[in-house]
């Protein structure tokens, strides 16, 4: 390192304040947390994080998390690319909205999307209100019954057993990573390669697939498991919308304070060490992909 | 509402009055800190403007009550955790019995008060909808074929372990006492002291009932007992709300009393409230005397009276027959004759791989 002529002076002061920080502020409570968690005898250990219904918790945290990190992907990088290359009348307005999900106390988030997408809320309650509408209407034009009363009941999302509700909120407590990782890229984008793709014949997808997301690959993938970490660690908005029900629709966190509300610390901090564990696999593996993606590319 | 608004300014005037008389030098100001759980916010707003007008009065000190409130295990665990807390006030005897097994609180703290160190109690009742659509009338109708039920977490909810043991002992046919005269609470404090065999703890109608009740009739789980009620009143989920009185009282009031009823079942269980003062805290801050009088405050007329008020049933059998409207005389089993206390009712329902755990895995 010290071969290299250096742009900034004081490396390693620098380096030591970098790691003094980190480790005060992520090491040492990382490694409290291991520890504390070896309090607990090994079979001990094992029997609270294979408990059944532990084990479905995890099921449902990363299983939601995985799914609402993909809608992101898809959708939040549909969103940035809208926002950059595209000018319209409150763009300002929607590029600040995208951060709210950041800002806002999450559950808030969770009881007002349990609000809205309950039967009796405005977005739960849609189903049934076209279909009282349609029937009305129908009436009226002398076949009522046109659809079965409960035809769009599967609607409302909270608290029901299929957890579409536990997706959705962690679909926005998400969605700020993807568009703000992408958006930059994006914008530092520079259009003539485009305009030398199309002269060379190219469609349109072919020089997205083969011009524009290669570049923007490695922005796009990172912001993606940063949505995914986020949303395994989500706490408060979940529990507003989930039915909590164990086994079912509980997720790890709660099992966690579960676990403490019963002033068993150990066992709690076993479980957070098994999602930390597989959070860093997962993400390991992301990174390990994107570099091996990157190699090929230069390769 | 209005009743209580008058009440604040009510003893708001008196703080101010009382400020006049005392020159400043006298004042030694004592802060206490009152750890409590989640209901009780409105109560002690009151209590504590009450009991510092009563005590500068009383010793000339200016003391300032600050209040803290959470779900009552992690209030507990704050304390455990280091939380400065001179006095807890909170759902569950088993709370304060964390916090003495983590050496802040002397043992023994159960009877340095009156009646188990509890100023007020409270029962498990029934809220449902206006006319009652299900006729919902005891504890058997919640098993109904169709009746939804919202109720609190027992691993999680001090109330929702209150509601859990409610239902148990009902069905386990515990013995109950009228607590609303003075003998009944003699003769339910002395069986509470007798009791030696807990036959009600392996009642095998019991264990078929939960069984069913958690499994087939409880479509949420809420971690709290407010968030329980929050789902049933504002979110219009279930048929039957299971909770605490005072809670009940507390929807009623805030959302209407033309959407909701209060039904009571024909035996319930005594809801035990305890206090206690943190010896580690208060020896190291010196704050003993006022942590003490105002714990001894809460069972003054006083105090009572502001409890039945609130909707909390008071100690002092005067308070509890004024309120007697809003807090009817029902049958209740003490936890301490049914369950042999808190501790083993802990250990037999609610630790893990206890009786809840086993009975209620609705994994397919």
């Amino acid at each position: 390192m010290s071969a290299t002529p250096r742009v900034i002076p004081g490396f390693s002061l620098t380096l030591g304040y970098t790691l003094f920080y980190l480790s005060l502020l992520v090491l040492i409570p990382l490694g409290a947390l291991v520890f504390k968690t070896t309090q607990l005898t090994w079979a001990e250990f094992w029997g609270t994080v294979s408990d059944p219904v532990v084990v479905a918790s995890y099921r449902l945290t990363f299983g939601a998390s995985a799914i609402a990190a993909l809608v992101n992907a898809v959708f939040g990088l549909m969103v940035a690319w809208v926002l950059v290359r595209y000018s319209f009348p409150g763009r300002r307005i929607f590029d600040a909205l995208i951060d709210f999900p950041f800002a806002l106390p999450t559950a808030v988030a969770g009881l007002t999307f349990s609000n809205l997408y309950l039967k009796t809320g405005w977005i739960g309650g849609l189903g049934d209100n076209i279909v009282g509408a349609l029937n009305r209407l129908g009436s009226f034009v002398g076949r009522p019954d046109l659809l079965p009363a409960d035809a769009l009941s599967g609607l409302d999302f909270a608290y029901t057993n299929t957890n579409v509700g536990v997706v959705l909120v962690l679909i926005f407590v998400g969605l700020p990573f993807v568009v703000r990782t992408v958006q930059p890229v994006l914008q530092e984008w520079d259009t003539e390669y485009e305009l030398a793709a199309r002269s060379l014949g190219a469609s349109p997808f072919t020089i997205f697939r083969r011009v524009i997301f290669p570049e923007i690959f490695p922005a796009w993938l990172s912001g993606s498991s940063l949505a995914f970490a986020r949303a395994v660690g989500e706490y408060g908005s979940v529990i507003f919308i989930a039915g909590n029900i164990p086994g079912k629709s509980q997720i790890a966190p709660l099992q966690i304070v579960t676990k403490l509300d019963d002033f068993h610390y150990a066992q709690a901090t076993a479980i957070g060490v098994v999602l930390l564990g597989a959070s860093l696999m997962i993400l390991l593996v992301v990174n390990g992909f994107e570099a091996w993606v990157r190699r090929r590319r230069i390769a | 509402m209005l009743t209580r608004r008058r009440l604040i300014a009510g003893a708001g005037a008196i703080v101010a009055s009382a400020h006049v008389g005392v020159p400043a030098w006298a004042a030694q100001d004592v802060k206490l800190l009152n750890v409590s759980y989640d209901p009780t916010r409105e109560l002690y707003s009151v209590i504590n403007e009450a009991f510092a007008a009563d005590y500068k009065a009383k010793t000339g000190t200016v003391v300032t009550i600050e209040q803290s409130h959470g779900g009552s295990s992690k209030q507990a665990r704050s304390v455990i955790d280091g939380l400065k807390a001179d006095v807890v006030t909170l759902a569950l005897d088993w709370d304060v019995t964390a916090m003495e097994r983590a050496g802040l609180i002397k043992p023994g703290w159960r009877d340095r008060l009156p009646d188990n160190a509890s100023p007020y109690t409270s029962t498990v009742a029934f809220l449902v909808r206006k006319g009652n659509p299900k006729g919902i009338k005891d504890w058997s109708d919640l098993t109904k074929s169709d009746a939804q039920v919202v109720t609190a977490n027992p691993k999680t909810s001090g109330g929702g372990r209150w509601a859990f043991l409610a239902l148990w002992g009902a069905v386990a046919k515990a013995k109950t006492h009228d607590l609303s005269t003075v003998a009944g609470n003699d003769e339910a404090k002395a069986a509470a002291k007798a009791a030696t065999a807990f036959p009600v703890l392996d009642d095998a109608t019991a264990r078929t009932v939960i069984t069913t009740f958690y499994n087939s009739h409880v479509p949420v789980l809420d971690t709290g007992a407010r968030g329980s009620t929050v789902s049933f009143a504002q979110k219009q989920i279930g048929d039957v709300l299971v909770n605490w009185e005072n809670e009940l009282w507390l929807a009623l009031e805030e959302f209407g009393a033309d959407k909701f009823e209060i039904v009571y079942p024909s035996v319930s269980i005594l809801g035990e409230a305890p206090v206690a003062v943190v010896d580690a805290v208060v020896d190291a801050k010196g704050t003993r005397a006022a942590a003490e009088a105002y714990l001894q405050y809460l069972y003054t007329k006083d105090a009572q009276d502001t409890i039945g008020q609130l909707h909390y049933r008071p100690r002092d059998i005067e308070a509890l027959a004024r309120y007697s409207k809003d807090l009817p005389p029902i049958k209740l089993f003490t936890i301490d004759e049914t369950f042999g206390g808190w501790t083993k009712a802990h250990a037999t329902f609610f630790a893990d791989g206890g009786v809840f755990d086993a009975l209620y895995k609705p994994l397919k």
